[in-house]
């Protein structure tokens, strides 16, 4: 292990703000990816189940 | 034992099969991502050169190889639609265009971060960095277009013929810093010369870029079956049995 100490670690030799912006973006767009999938299926079987109970009535395309 | 898997090629049969699936593939991504990002912080050492910021290494390049694996499998799905006149197998390639274009969106963001301390610019006009930058508006152009045409059959095969003509981007991509006088470094990893990285900067790459993959499946799966719930209007295969029987009875 090469870190002295926690805050040599989050100093990342001085490249602290780009290691730490370029692991940060990803994992917010991997969180906001799977957010965005859990809100859409929840819409889409919302749609479905209104479809299915609303009789004959297709709203759904 | 034998598995009959083209009855899988069928939407309603598919269907609960991924779901089946989703939950594994993202329990051993999360857990790869772990031991990777371990390996990558607290195994591998200082690089003599680029000092820690080359420890962007970890999610760059495995976001730059998903941004072109997930192109060329969307293609190859887009062409086995047409082919096959398959809806499962546009539906598959409708799937990968969003995740694709997110891992290409971090492959440049990523290489920016890496760009500005180590070329003491963001961006440069380099024949890597444009050819990815058109990956990222390949990707955009197939989803546009998919959502510009209102009717579905037109909107699969336009859409398929636009990603299996952009193929031809992937291959220019990789062999830019080869072909041209870059400022991109070249390949670290490359299949005829083995890798010029020490085993454990190697070993925690390959570890991200296999939970990349990982995570990718996963997504898509769950993505894909969304796009079969929201197609169809009729899949009733994961509603309890008393909903179904309720919408029988209102009928």
């Amino acid at each position: 292990m090469q870190w002295g100490s926690a805050s040599e670690f989050f100093a990342m030799g001085g490249y602290g703000l780009y290691v730490w912006t370029s692991f940060l973006a990803t994992a917010l767009c991997m969180l906001w990816e799977v957010l965005a999938l859990w809100r859409r299926r929840v819409a889409a079987r919302a749609e479905q189940r209104a479809a299915l109970l609303g009789g004959t009535d297709e709203t759904a395309t | 034992m034998s598995v009959n898997w083209s009855k899988y090629s069928a939407p309603m049969a598919f269907y609960p099969l991924a779901g089946r699936l989703i939950p594994w593939f993202s329990v051993m991504a999360v857990a790869l991502m772990g031991v990777g990002l371990y390996m990558g912080f607290f195994v591998a050492p200082t690089d003599f050169q680029q000092g820690e910021s080359y420890r962007i290494i970890f999610v760059h390049v495995p976001a730059a190889w998903m941004s072109m694996f997930l192109y060329v499998v969307m293609a190859i799905w887009a062409g086995v639609g047409m082919g096959l006149n398959a809806r499962l197998s546009f539906m598959m390639a409708q799937a990968i265009a969003p995740t694709g274009a997110m891992f290409t969106f971090l492959a440049l963001l990523t290489g920016a971060m890496w760009g500005k301390p180590t070329w003491g610019a963001w961006w440069v006009w380099d024949a890597r960095l444009t050819s990815e930058l058109i990956l990222l508006f390949q990707y955009a152009g197939v989803m546009l277009l998919r959502t510009s045409i209102d009717d579905m059959r037109r909107a699969d095969r336009s859409s398929a013929v636009f990603a299996l003509v952009g193929v031809v981007n992937v291959p220019i991509i990789y062999y830019s810093v080869q072909w041209w006088n870059t400022l991109h470094q070249g390949a670290s990893v490359s299949m005829s010369t083995g890798s010029k990285m020490a085993a454990t900067m190697l070993m925690a790459m390959l570890i991200m870029t296999v939970a990349f993959w990982l995570y990718s499946i996963a997504v898509i799966l769950a993505r894909v079956r969304c796009i079969v719930v929201e197609r169809d209007s009729l899949p009733v295969w994961d509603e309890k049995p008393a909903v179904v029987q309720e919408a029988v009875e209102a009928r």
